[in-house]
């Protein structure tokens, strides 16, 4: 299961960050997951992957931009980050985020600084950082439910049961 | 008037749908995932085998144990599910797919970013992660949001010197590495129908250096005469007015040899402005660039000239190498001092067969310059195959009109 809604203190990243700085290509090859988000950003800031632990990572416009590779979303999932916010998203890292049951919002951001508090939900679609509200569109009910799930894997399970 | 992603998914833009699919593919990297997600799915079976292809080209043949053993274990499923499967060497999933396994008209979806290259033959074809290749295994089918479309419009014609990858370079920068993002791009104009088969491969691959979902041309006697070489029957496409979000018009004719610089893809400069820009080391391959056309511009101009710098060439397909063999354009590559890696991704990802050291410059014709992608702390330019070649003479960045 994965909570649709929560809050935590934000880590702020720059914009057009592509996913071999999420996690780098000579990392990609192992079932450990965890071994992921000890990497997480490591070209990036290597100081990041301590500070990812219950945050909210606020990231700039076509956030996972570039290679399809899952282990990038599976990272961040790993590393704690409840939920990812940015303008918007390379479309193969946002389908990513889904299926690992990382929640995340097209919400532009700009101005929230590292440690701000913010409290999401993304079933009613809003963000409150410092005070202010900002609506964004909610997922798509399908969305909501594999992230709902807790990912694909148990959105397929699931399915099948039925 | 409807767009050619529209026509083919069967629904308005914007639309969610759910649909079969016709090819499905993944490579070592994204396979090995998916085959994780698979099996914590139950493995309940792979829907339809037949239109799942399994291709290994990422890091191909194995770099470590570690690699091997995962490797191993993902070629017994391919091996044991009936589904399509091609070993190391057989050349890069994007190429394989397009010599004669994938219709105008279908839609074909990748674990991989750069499944946007189909797109070249009139399919929708466009990329995912492990978890949606698995849930494509299980299934058969999956979702998609009908994107909006961009229409690339061109005109004019190719000048000497200046090839489809500095008109790739050129388009991303003009819209920019997120100008696209959700959606499809369509090449018409009046000069799209003579943009040679290898020209729309490359132009295709780069739409998701834009953002887009895809990039596709419409079938036409180009895309026939290519695919009766693979026995696949073509029904033409023909264009209906279709309703475009945004325009963006090149005219082929303005165009100049480029460089996509250290490190975005969308930030270019003419190569005749970067002259002279030392190299520690020149690739030539990828799912960009790797195809026989674009190592026989290269060897054309290698030939009877000997390179001044490590300059690596790797084959996008088993078909390609051969043909290069064949054709004598690879003894010329290697009498000019080239190394030939197997047909595969090469050093593209950073993974292995040319990884680059810290300080390093490179020049490649890959679709990729992200910071520390082919090495940490290196940096590297992305051009044509003639520039590179141009360029591997002197050890520094070169026109290529200086030397053709």
């Amino acid at each position: 299961m994965t909570a649709l809604h929560g809050s935590g203190p934000a880590v702020c990243i720059g914009e057009d960050i592509d996913t071999d700085l999420v996690i780098a290509g000579r990392y990609l090859r192992t079932k450990d997951w965890s071994f992921w988000a000890e990497h997480v950003f490591e070209d990036l800031d290597p100081t990041l992957a301590t500070r990812l632990k219950g945050a909210v990572l606020v990231a700039g416009k076509n956030m996972g931009c570039g290679s399809s590779r899952e282990q990038a979303a599976r990272a961040l999932h790993e590393a704690g980050v409840l939920a990812v916010i940015a303008p918007s998203f390379a479309r193969i890292f946002f389908r990513n985020c889904i299926n690992v049951g990382l929640p995340l919002l097209e919400c532009d951001l700009t101005g929230c600084t590292d440690g701000m508090i913010i409290t999401f939900d993304c079933t009613e679609g809003w963000v409150d950082v410092d005070g202010t509200r900002h609506i964004f569109r909610p997922l798509s009910p399908r969305m909501q439910e594999i992230l709902k799930s807790g990912g694909l894997i148990e959105y397929w399970k699931r399915r099948r049961e039925r | 008037m409807v767009t050619l992603s529209e026509k083919i998914l069967g629904a308005p833009a914007g639309t969610y749908i759910d649909r079969r699919i016709d090819r499905a593919f993944c490579h070592d990297g994204t396979g090995i995932q998916a085959k994780i997600i698979y099996d914590a799915m139950g493995a309940p079976g792979i829907a339809h085998p037949d239109s799942v292809y399994i291709i290994y080209d990422h890091i191909a043949p194995a770099n470590n144990s570690q690699t091997a053993e995962l490797q191993a274990e993902l070629r017994t499923l391919a091996r044991e599910s009936g589904v399509h499967f091609w070993d190391i060497g057989s050349g890069i999933c994007h190429q394989v797919m397009a010599e004669g396994q994938v219709a105008p008209g279908e839609v074909v979806i990748g674990a991989d970013s750069h499944s946007c290259t189909l797109g070249a033959l009139g399919a929708f074809a466009t990329g995912v992660g492990a978890s949606d290749m698995a849930g494509i295994w299980v299934s058969g089918e999956t979702w998609l949001r009908v994107p909006d479309s961009i229409g690339i419009h061109l005109s004019g014609s190719l000048k000497k010197g200046v090839e489809w990858k500095d008109v790739a370079l050129t388009y991303v920068a003009r819209l920019g590495m997120d100008g696209a993002t959700y959606a499809a791009l369509e090449f018409v104009g009046e000069s799209a129908s003579s943009v040679p088969m290898e020209g729309r491969l490359t132009l295709c691959n780069m739409a998701v250096e834009a953002g887009a979902k895809t990039g596709l041309f419409y079938a036409d006697k180009e895309t026939e005469r290519y695919l009766a070489g693979y026995f696949v029957p073509c029904p033409m496409q023909v264009q209906e007015s279709p309703d475009y979000v945004q325009d963006c018009y090149l005219d082929l004719s303005d165009l100049e040899p480029v460089c996509a610089v250290p490190h975005r893809v969308d930030t270019i400069q003419a190569v005749t402005a970067l002259a002279g820009t030392h190299l520690d080391q020149v690739f030539i391959g990828t799912c960009t660039n790797g195809r026989f056309e674009d190592l026989a511009r290269a060897a054309r101009i290698l030939k009877g000239r000997r390179v001044k710098v490590r300059t690596i060439v790797v084959p996008a397909s088993e078909r390609d190498y051969l043909k290069a063999i064949t054709s004598g354009v690879a003894a010329d590559l290697v009498q000019a001092g080239c190394t030939i890696g197997p047909p595969g991704c090469g050093p593209c990802l950073g993974a292995h067969m040319g990884v680059l050291g810290e300080g390093e410059v490179a020049l490649s014709t890959a679709n990729r310059n992200f910071k520390n992608r082919m090495g940490v702390g290196a940096s590297y330019y992305l051009c044509s195959p003639s520039t590179a070649a141009a360029s591997a003479i002197y050890g520094e960045i070169t026109d290529p009109r200086e030397v053709i």
